[in-house]
């Protein structure tokens, strides 16, 4: 143990320092040199207990490499990791006793066992008490509505209820801190709202407790995280707390346009002001929805002006507060939503 | 924390991994349809090898070509599953059921963990050896008398026999940790080294001179002809052993397996260390 009674929490929950990790490809062709890929540069980020923290960044931009090396199961290239007080290299045995993870889009779990046999075994490869174990995971199975499917087999289930089995076995082992990497990937609205609602209600029950989150969903991470981490190619572009992120484009105005029957959106391209713009088209409705972060409100007229020439009529015009969506777009330079889509 | 708590949690791993070991082997269907399978299994693959033998002999079982041959197969069956199951819970884990990182992440010994995994291995292999020499005394002629065992030399010989073996497997299964589609090829491979040059089908000695050399460093060679000297059964073949009394060899045997043991653990830790450093612990390749 690092420090004694009420001190524990003064140590970070995560302190990475300069951290780098590199991968290398192997050569296509024999002639063809190995790539070097950065999936992470430089990073410097510090989480303290009893935070819930948000990782936010597109597909490839570092995040899941940085909970692998958090979590240990990854080494890092250079740089210094610690959680908990930990070294995550050279302490990992120390870490484990302390931390968990759950990842999303996966269908994790033995197949043949129950799905109280699977969590029965891990919480005996977590060590714990025979009568804790079993109440905790009778807890939760109740709180995640698995209750009546704890004898069938996991292979049985659906990919919603092996995620919620998924997230009991997380979570049952009482971690001081818990990896989701994308926890709510590939589940419906209710199964996500129970799942987000249960991680607010698990950092509130007792001090201390840290979450390190990461998703793609903006709405997810302004709802859930105290601060949120803003990544991309491998570095860290913003950290802050949802409501300061959202200041760094607070000055800047924000609008929302319905427009039909769009022909050409290049019209939308190279206006002065326009500090960015993204866009979705319901092709149903026949509708394209437009969004623009703009220097000025002054640059509005001239949106407006480039409606006909790009060949449709305004549906609606709407002056939007700036959501961390908006933030993600003005740092990394594109839509999370568009990229997945 | 204090060394027995460390015991105790490692007896804890081994004990639940040899539990979810069982689960995987017999959890697939009933138990009726399950014990048909074990009985069955084994004496359908070792029938494979006596018709062979039967037509080339002409139908002759009473020869101790026959009993070395019968009792070998019977025994090499712990090299088979050993070393092809141990690998093969660190594909299963990591690629199919996706558990792996999830236990490697926990604060239970992985090595404790895969030697449960083989424990539960050992238990059922144990089984199936039982049932191939049921069968080959109760229908084959096998000599083979339970007073006639030299029961402290088996014991003994079983348990350092055994230990090899699963230092063989967790060597494997530190490659495994790098490798993916083509761990299969390799365990099965070195099986089949063993399985050419220990003398399980024909005596070593018929090998080339190299390869008699090779065999002789094998701690397995000593083990299956240790284990025939206590049956009691195919003793009269000529190997290349039968000049070096029981002591010696099973001195041989201690020695060449506490040797293969110390590097089989450093392959296996160098593996994991490897696998962490390249990001292989939770691969998948498209299973």
């Amino acid at each position: 143990m690092k420090q004694s009674g009420g001190d524990i929490l003064a140590i970070p929950a995560i302190e990475v320092k300069n951290l780098n990790r590199t991968f290398k490809t192997k050569a296509v062709k024999r002639k063809s040199k190995a790539e070097i890929v950065k999936a992470l540069q430089d990073v410097n980020i510090t989480i303290h207990q009893g935070e819930l923290f948000g990782l936010l960044g597109p597909n490839g931009a570092g995040k899941t490499t940085l909970i692998k090396i958090l979590c240990t199961l990854l080494l890092p290239s250079s740089g210094q990791a610690k959680v908990l007080g930990y070294d995550v290299d050279k302490e990992a045995h120390e870490i484990r006793h302390k931390i968990n993870m759950v990842s999303g889009g996966e269908t994790s779990g033995y197949g043949l066992l129950t799905v109280r046999e699977n969590l029965w075994l891990f919480s005996q490869l977590y060590g714990m008490p025979t009568k804790i174990a079993k109440k905790r995971i009778d807890y939760l199975l109740k709180v995640m509505g698995l209750e009546h499917k704890k004898d069938s087999k996991v292979r049985t289930l659906s990919t919603g209820l092996r995620q919620k089995a998924n997230i009991i076995r997380g979570f049952m082992t009482n971690p001081s801190l818990i990896f989701l990497d994308e926890p709510t990937l590939g589940l419906d609205v209710n199964a996500s709202r129970l799942i987000r609602d249960f991680i607010k209600n698990w950092v509130k029950e007792k001090p201390g407790r840290t979450v390190l989150l990461t998703t793609h969903y903006m709405m997810e991470a302004d709802e859930l995280c105290d601060r949120v981490a803003i990544i991309n190619d491998g570095k860290v572009l913003a950290c802050d707390t949802p409501a300061n992120l959202k200041k760094l484009i607070n000055q800047d105005t924000t609008i929302k346009l319905e427009i039909r029957q769009v022909q050409d959106l290049s019209a939308f391209e190279g206006i002065t002001g326009v500090r960015s713009f993204t866009h979705s088209h319901n092709i149903t409705a026949g509708i394209t929805k437009l969004k623009f972060i703009l220097d000025d409100d002054a640059t509005i007229a001239d949106i407006v002006t480039a409606v006909p020439k790009s060949g449709s009529k305004i549906v609606s015009v709407e002056k939007t507060e700036p959501t961390l969506e908006d933030v993600f777009v003005t740092l990394v330079g594109r839509s999370l939503v568009n990229n997945d889509i | 924390m204090a060394m027995k708590e460390i015991i105790q949690k490692n007896i804890q791993t081994m004990k639940w991994s040899a539990w979810l070991g069982w689960q995987m082997e017999s959890n697939w269907t009933n138990p009726f349809k399950f014990l048909v399978y074990t009985i069955a299994r084994p004496i359908a693959s070792t029938l494979i090898l006596v018709v062979m033998y039967l037509i080339i002999t002409g139908g002759i079982t009473y020869t101790d070509q026959f009993h070395y041959i019968y009792v070998s197969n019977a025994f090499f069956m712990y090299v088979f599953w050993v070393l092809f199951g141990i690998t093969w819970v660190i594909h299963d884990d990591r690629e199919h059921f996706q558990t792996m990182k999830y236990i490697y992440i926990s604060p239970s010994n992985y090595f404790s963990y895969m030697i449960g995994r083989t424990l539960s291995k050992i238990i059922i292999t144990t089984f199936s050896i039982f049932i191939t020499l049921a069968f080959g005394v109760l229908f084959l002629g096998i000599p083979l008398s339970l007073t006639s065992v030299n029961w402290p030399l088996f014991l003994g010989v079983m348990i350092i026999g055994l230990l090899s073996l699963i230092s063989f497997g967790l060597a494997l299964a530190g490659v495994s940790f790098l490798t993916a589609k083509h761990s299969g090829g390799v365990n099965e491979s070195i099986a089949g080294i063993f399985y050419l040059f220990c003398g399980v089908v024909f005596p070593v000695h018929i090998l080339p001179t190299w390869a008699i050399a090779f065999s002789k460093i094998l701690p397995i060679t000593y083990w299956l002809e240790l284990v025939r000297r206590a049956l009691g059964l195919g003793v009269g073949v000529d190997t290349a052993l039968a000049s070096i009394s029981t002591e010696t060899s099973l001195i041989i045997l201690c020695v060449s397996t506490i040797i293969f043991t110390i590097i089989a653990f450093s392959i296996f830790f160098l593996g994991d260390r490897l696998a962490r450093s390249k990001g292989l612990i939770d691969m998948t390749t498209a299973y």
